[in-house]
Order: C-alpha cells, then sequence, then structure tokens
C-alpha cells in the first residue's frame, strides 16, 4: 500500500467508519501494511480524519510499538518481563546488542534485525523468552540467542511476519510444511 | 470455526438450541483436546494440533467418531504441549509431533494409556492418568478457568452447550437491572484487576449516573510483568467475557461494549474477534437480543504498548485516540469517562465471574473465599517454582499450600526468599510470611497487594535490591510523565538503586529511597506513580539487611550483583578441562591441562562466562 496510499488510508479510515476515535487502530493498521508510520500515510491520515498531525505524532511516540522507521527483515522482540529478566533477559539484550550493532528501538545496521525489548509477553513458563517474526522461541541464554538470530538471518527476509498472529515453533514449522500436501484441516 | 448461521430470538429457542447441541452428542464420542495458549503454541502444540486433524480426516469411514478439537490454556504451561483425550480425560503432557501417532492409534481409537507420556509426580513418583491426579490442579478450584482447557474457544457451540450464555438467559428472562446489581453485590464480587473494589458498588454507581450513552468497558490491558491470567481467560473461553459485558450493560442500562486488549496477545485479540461475530449471528449480541429489548454490541480495541493505559483514565484517553496519560479523579469514569460520559470498566477475569455468579446465585459464588474477598482468584504462579503456569485458588489458600503443593515447591530444591505479588504496584512477601492467607486485605496489610493476579516466587539466588532495581526500570520506562513525582522520582530512585547494586551505595541512601518513596506515595497524580516506589519501600521494610550489606559491606548476598562477589574455582572438582580458560574474554584462568585451574581475582571483570560455560559446575560465587 506505501506507493499507491490514497487509496489505501482512505480504505483503512473507512473500516472504521472514519470514527477519530479509532486513530490508533488506524495507525496499527498503516504499521502493519506498510512496516512503520511513514510521513505520507500520517499526513495522509491526518488530512483525511481531520485530526492535527501534531496529535498523531503525539500518539506515535507515546506508544511503544509505533516505529517511525522502517523495520528490517527481522523482528526481535525480547520479553523483559520479570520471570525474564530474574532467568537472565537482560544479559540476552547486552549480548544481542553488542553481537548486531542494535540499541532497543532500532534496527542494525545491515538492515536484518530490529530490536524491541518488550514487557511482557506472558509466557512466563517458557522464561527467558524471545518472539522473532511472531514466533516464540524459550529458555534461552545468550550464546543460543544470538546463535538462533544468526540463523534465522542466514534464512532470509521474513514475509511480513508481523500480519502472523499465532506461533509455531521452528522445527515444527518446518515438518508441517512438508505434509502441507495432506489433508486439509477439519472445521 | 462456527456452523451457526440463524439467529436465535427468544430465551426459550437458546435453551432449546442448547438441548439440541447435548442430545446430538454422542457420549462415546473420542475427543483429543490440544491445548493451543500462547505457551503450549511456542512449544510446538499447532503442530501437534495439525497432526491430530490430519489422523481425524484420514480416518475411514465416520470420521466424526474421534473428534481433534483445540482448547484454551489448561495452565500447566511448565509442561506444554498439553494433550488431553477423552473418555477418560488422559493426560498427556510436553507430546511432540512424533509421539502423535502412537497416542491416536493406542489411546484415541484403542482406549489404552500411553505411560510414558503420564505426569510423574517429582516427589512421590506416582503416576497420574487424569489432570484430578496431578497436586497441581488437585489443590485448585477451577471456577472461572472451568472451560479452559475443555472446549474449543472459536466455536459458540462449545460454550453454549457447556451451560455458556445462561447466566445472560437467567438474567433477561427473570431479572431487573436492579436485582442483577444486587446479585453481585450480594455475591460480595471485587474487582480482579488491582484495585479490589467492590464489583457491585461501581455498578450502582454507573446506574445511578445520568448521561447518554453509557459504556461497559472490559480491561484486558493485562500490563503488569508476570502475569497472564487474562489473556489465557480471553484467549481459552472468550464468551465468558462477552457475556459477562451484556449482563453488566443490562445491569447499568447501556448498549456499548469495548474491550481493551493488549496489543502483544494477538491470540486473545482472533478468539475475542472471532467470538464477537459468532455472537453476532447468533443473535446474542445486536439489537433486541433474545427478544428482550436489551442491545448490547461490543467492540476491540488493541493498546499499543503502554503501561499506564491499565489505568482507568488513561486507558479511556486511549480510546479516544490521544495519549495514554491519567486525569486526576475529582470526578470518577463511572460518572464521567469515556467522552465525558458514564463508562463502567470491569478487568476481563471480574467479568468472566459475573454469568457464574448470575447463574449460580450469590449465595453460591459467597460460600467460597474469605469474609471479605469472595470467590477464586487466578493468579499466574511463575519464577522459581517447579510447576509454573496458572492456577485458580479459593481466596483464603495460603501462601504456603500455593507455592508447596499447587506449585510443587521451588525449583531445584532451593530455599524459597519470597513471593512478589501485584506486578509493579506490589511488593515482596517473605518466608515468615508464608502460612497467610491470600486475600485483598491481608495482602495489603503484608505491605503488598492481590493486584491482577501475578505471583513471583523468589529463591536464594534473586537479590532483593535488584528485583526493587527491575521493578523501578520497568517505571521509570513506564511513566507517561505528565506529573513530576512519577517522572522524577522514579528517576532518581532508580538511580539511588542502581548505585547500590554497583557497590556505590553512600550512607543515608535508604532513608534517602524511603523518603522519596513516601513522596510519590503522596503526590503522584495517579494510582500507578502512588505505588510506583512499593517495589522498593516493600524490599527495604523486609530485606533491609540486604540493602545495608550492598552499601556498608559492598557485598551482594545473593551474589547476583556482579562486582559484589567473586568467582572461584573448586579445586577438587576442577579436572582442568580448559573450556573456562578457553572462553574467558580477558585471560584471567591459569592452570595446566588436567589440574585444577585458578581465576586471577585482579584480571577478573566478574561476565560469569566460566560459571556459565563450566560443565562440571567447579565455578563457585563467594
Amino acid at each position: 500500500m506505501c506507493e499507491n496510499s490514497t487509496s489505501a488510508v482512505a480504505t483503512i479510515i473507512d473500516r472504521y467508519a472514519g470514527d477519530a476515535d479509532m486513530l490508533i487502530p488506524m495507525m496499527q493498521d498503516v504499521q502493519s501494511e506498510c512496516g512503520y508510520l511513514p510521513q505520507t500515510e500520517l499526513k495522509e491520515l491526518s488530512g483525511l480524519l481531520g485530526v492535527p498531525l501534531s496529535q498523531i505524532y503525539s500518539v506515535a511516540t507515546f506508544y511503544s510499538s509505533f516505529r517511525l522507521m522502517p523495520k528490517g527483515d527481522h523482528t526481535i522482540q525480547l520479553c523483559m518481563g520479570t520471570v525474564c529478566y530474574l532467568k537472565g533477559a537482560d544479559k540476552i539484550s547486552e549480548a544481542i546488542q553488542k553481537e548486531f550493532d542494535l540499541v532497543p528501538g532500532s534496527t542494525s545496521p545491515d538492515g536484518k534485525f530490529t530490536y524491541s525489548p518488550i514487557n511482557c509477553v506472558g509466557a512466563c513458563a517458557l522464561a527467558p523468552v524471545m518472539v522473532v517474526d511472531g514466533e516464540y522461541h524459550g529458555g534461552l541464554e545468550p550464546g543460543s540467542a544470538v546463535k538462533l538470530l544468526h540463523k534465522i538471518a542466514e534464512a532470509g527476509p521474513a514475509d511480513q511476519a508481523e500480519k502472523k498472529p499465532a506461533a509455531k515453533k521452528k522445527t515444527a514449522k518446518k515438518k508441517a510444511a512438508k505434509k502441507k500436501a495432506a489433508g486439509s484441516k477439519k472445521k | 470455526m462456527s456452523t451457526v448461521g440463524t439467529k436465535i430470538e427468544s430465551v426459550k429457542s437458546l435453551q432449546d438450541y442448547r438441548e439440541e447441541l447435548l442430545a446430538g452428542r454422542d457420549p462415546a464420542t473420542r475427543c483429543v483436546r490440544v491445548c493451543i495458549g500462547t505457551g503450549c503454541t511456542a512449544k510446538g502444540s499447532l503442530a501437534v494440533l495439525e497432526q491430530f486433524r490430519k489422523a481425524a480426516d484420514e480416518m475411514p469411514g465416520d470420521a466424526e467418531v474421534v473428534e481433534s478439537k483445540c482448547t484454551g490454556c489448561h495452565g500447566f504451561c511448565e509442561r506444554g504441549p498439553i494433550v488431553v483425550v477423552d473418555p477418560g480425560n488422559v493426560f498427556y503432557h510436553g507430546v511432540q509431533e512424533e509421539d502423535v501417532a502412537e497416542i491416536w492409534r493406542e489411546t484415541a481409537i484403542g482406549g489404552r494409556v500411553l505411560e510414558r507420556l503420564l505426569y510423574e509426580d517429582d516427589q512421590t513418583g506416582k503416576i497420574a492418568t487424569t489432570p484430578d491426579e496431578i497436586p497441581f490442579y488437585s489443590a485448585q478450584k477451577r471456577i472461572v478457568l472451568a472451560h479452559n482447557g475443555v472446549i474449543d474457544p472459536t466455536r459458540i457451540e462449545e460454550y453454549i452447550a457447556a451451560g455458556g450464555y445462561a447466566g445472560l438467559t437467567k438474567t433477561l428472562d427473570s431479572m431487573q437491572p436492579d436485582d442483577v446489581i444486587d446479585e453481585i453485590t450480594r455475591a460480595g464480587l471485587r474487582g480482579r484487576g488491582g484495585g479490589g473494589f467492590l464489583t457491585g458498588r461501581k455498578w450502582r454507581s454507573a446506574r445511578r449516573a445520568d448521561g447518554e450513552p453509557k459504556y461497559v468497558i472490559a480491561n484486558g490491558d493485562e500490563g503488569d510483568p508476570g502475569a497472564f491470567m487474562d489473556r489465557s481467560l480471553m484467549e481459552g473461553d472468550p464468551h465468558a467475557v462477552i457475556e459477562g459485558m451484556i449482563i453488566a450493560g443490562y445491569a447499568i442500562g447501556s448498549s456499548r461494549g469495548t474491550i481493551y486488549v493488549r496489543n502483544e496477545y494477538p491470540l486473545a485479540v482472533k478468539h475475542l474477534t472471532a467470538a464477537i461475530e459468532q455472537a453476532r449471528d447468533l443473535g446474542l449480541l445486536g439489537e433486541n437480543i433474545l427478544g428482550s429489548g436489551h442491545s448490547f454490541d461490543v467492540r476491540i480495541n488493541r493498546g499499543a504498548g503502554a503501561f499506564v493505559c491499565g489505568e482507568s483514565t488513561a486507558l479511556m484517553a486511549s480510546l479516544e485516540g490521544r495519549v495514554g496519560e491519567p486525569r486526576a479523579k475529582y470526578i470518577h469514569t463511572v460518572e464521567s469517562g469515556l467522552h465525558g460520559k458514564p463508562s463502567l470498566l470491569n478487568n476481563v477475569e471480574t467479568l468472566a465471574n459475573v454469568p457464574q455468579i448470575i447463574f449460580n446465585g450469590a449465595d453460591w459464588f459467597a460460600s467460597c473465599g474469605t469474609e471479605k474477598s469472595k470467590g477464586t482468584k487466578i493468579f499466574s504462579l511463575v519464577g522459581k517454582v517447579k510447576n509454573t503456569g496458572l492456577v485458580e485458588v479459593p481466596m483464603g489458600m495460603t501462601l504456603r499450600e500455593i507455592v508447596y503443593d499447587v506449585g510443587g515447591g521451588i525449583r531445584d530444591d532451593k530455599q524459597f526468599k519470597a513471593v512478589q505479588t501485584g506486578g509493579p504496584s506490589g511488593g515482596c512477601i517473605p518466608a515468615e510470611f508464608l502460612d497467610e492467607p491470600v486475600d485483598f486485605d491481608r495482602l495489603t496489610e503484608l505491605g503488598s497487594m492481590m493486584g491482577s493476579g501475578g505471583m513471583i516466587v523468589l529463591d536464594e539466588d534473586d537479590c532483593m535490591v535488584h528485583v526493587a532495581k527491575y521493578f523501578l526500570q520497568f517505571l521509570k520506562a513506564e511513566s507517561c510523565g505528565k506529573c513530576t513525582p512519577c517522572r522524577e522520582g522514579t528517576a532518581q530512585m532508580l538511580e539511588v538503586l542502581t548505585r547500590i547494586t554497583k557497590g556505590k551505595g553512600r550512607e543515608g541512601d535508604i532513608p534517602l529511597l524511603e523518603g522519596l518513596g513516601e513522596l510519590l506515595e503522596d503526590t503522584a497524580l495517579c494510582a500507578l506513580g502512588k505505588t510506583a516506589a512499593y517495589p522498593v519501600l516493600s524490599t527495604v521494610r523486609r530485606f533491609r539487611e540486604e540493602y545495608e550489606a550492598h552499601i556498608v559491606e559492598g557485598r551482594c548476598p545473593a551474589k547476583q550483583c556482579p562486582g559484589l562477589f567473586r568467582y572461584e574455582i573448586n579445586a577438587e572438582i576442577c579436572n582442568g578441562c580448559r573450556l573456562c580458560a578457553k572462553r574467558c574474554p580477558v585471560d584471567a584462568i591459569t592452570g595446566e591441562k588436567k589440574k585444577p585451574h585458578k581465576i586471577v581475582q585482579e584480571k577478573c571483570t566478574n561476565c560469569g562466562t566460566c560459571f556459565d560455560v563450566c560443565p562440571f559446575s567447579s565455578i563457585m560465587k563467594v
């Protein structure tokens, strides 16, 4: 949509019947389609919705899930919840930042990873947890986390990872793909 | 997904529909239930489910003889993926794709139990076939979570067949709005989101408030780190939340509902969205529900990653498309909330209690719990406990019962140190209070709070100053910045805590922290700011000697703060494998091959690499 934005922003606004209350959901939709919040789209949104650009900008910078810069091929969300922290998430964070030249909220210079530490993904039984492109990886330590990310980087860019709501385990996904040909889902 | 298409137009037809669903069920139907909660999904349950569905599809003849379905979280996330086979309620844990064929052949078709996948009790060695035989489950009382793990949350028929929407039919059929409020009041239900305010009283205020339209808002912005009760409810039993909202709407005279869900919970959004659509299709949401004249509809708003939006006024600002900054509450949101209209905000767990209270009656609900805290509470029992997961226990159960009976005790049989409750607004409760009953008032008296239900177990390796620092880091980052005490106070407290954990604490730092904490409590704008210092104040109160050890002796008693303890090699265990010496980034480890090594303390930077890599655990923290 980002190339052909006029109609797409209008479509998103229509989705919420032009209700300015739904500004945040609209911005979420823009982000999920563009991967971030491009200036052109935000100006478009401001004009069509009649909401000052300053308000849109304040919303975009207040909420941690909004990004004003393009994201990398892969999105890393490292859980910084209490349990993950106590089990060493801070050390994983340090290791990832050092290895891939990242700071929280940034994209690596090679454009491979966007890194966002997040508060809690609520998967405490797996702590420490890292969500990469929507897939949950648990029981990590600094070494294995870095190794996993290298492996993911080698595999190439994720396709619109943000759209995938649920997650599959890495190995499971491969196997499932092999068997995809057989049988349709029930119900 | 659901197969229902026609609208149900009266209470009687819904009852008939339920009976029809039940009659259509063959009790002999074999059924495989696979948990697809976030915990199990992360461990690969979707692939397991797919395999089971494939197996069901490939069955010769009538495939419906064996059904494979997905369910919400069973709670025992520690042991996922969890698969339960009916009849017999056979409970398998840690199921992988390669186990599917065998489970299908032996248990689903053959009715035989596979012993290798059953739960075995660590202590007694006893093998459990059904959940009831597992201490983790048998010590619980699952009322709100009763459907979780049993029904398929993506199919409204299953909720209805399990007795769902019966609370709503009773409401619409035989109760006036005031009767509903009386029932909730008499039940003594208190808000599950943190404050513990009496739900009935809140509803009454919302009913009496002037203004149109009125709003019912379900708070699913579960921001406390280490808590996932609401997530599992929204994922595993979304209709219970919706039913609770419709009843609340009827009671206060509102036709508009909103569920505010945390952005980090994509599966909850998916299940709620499907649930709302199905409820609309059946006519349980929309105009003139079941011919009663009551209209109600629900929309979903996703949060955008701001902890402060769990606070009522901030949440409503967010719903209006603005930044989530709280306002002073001279006027409560029940009178002037969303768009200045009366707005009833309840936590999703509170709402999920409502249908059951209405259906079973206030007395039934009030028979469980303590004098002022009725019913059950869901806790996410996490941290250094053996059985991590989601547990629902009656109010008044002791901490010891929760940690040791349900939770199975401390991992690696270490020493229990404290349990942190109430999230960033709560506190730490030390071992001497393990036998205290858990309810709203007792936890507050102990200097902590019920909060939304996070229960994080800490052991001897956890440094309490470090824990306090964690929460302050969290709160400093999440402070919205509107009021100075919170914005600056949390930053200053964090600075003091940081220097303490680096061994640079100063005399007078403890009173300084206490002073700042009291200042925050007295002057911050919203409840989150007022309680922001509690993690510090409660650890100072209960573990003052740990703070003093850091400041005065430059020592971390839990050996967690780098630089405040040393690493040494136990010469009796070390066999000179050289692994640590190779990995040490500063070449601080010396020694000959196959002979015990030594750490040169002057060079050591305390990075802990040797401790992590030693395969023989010969590195000690001293």
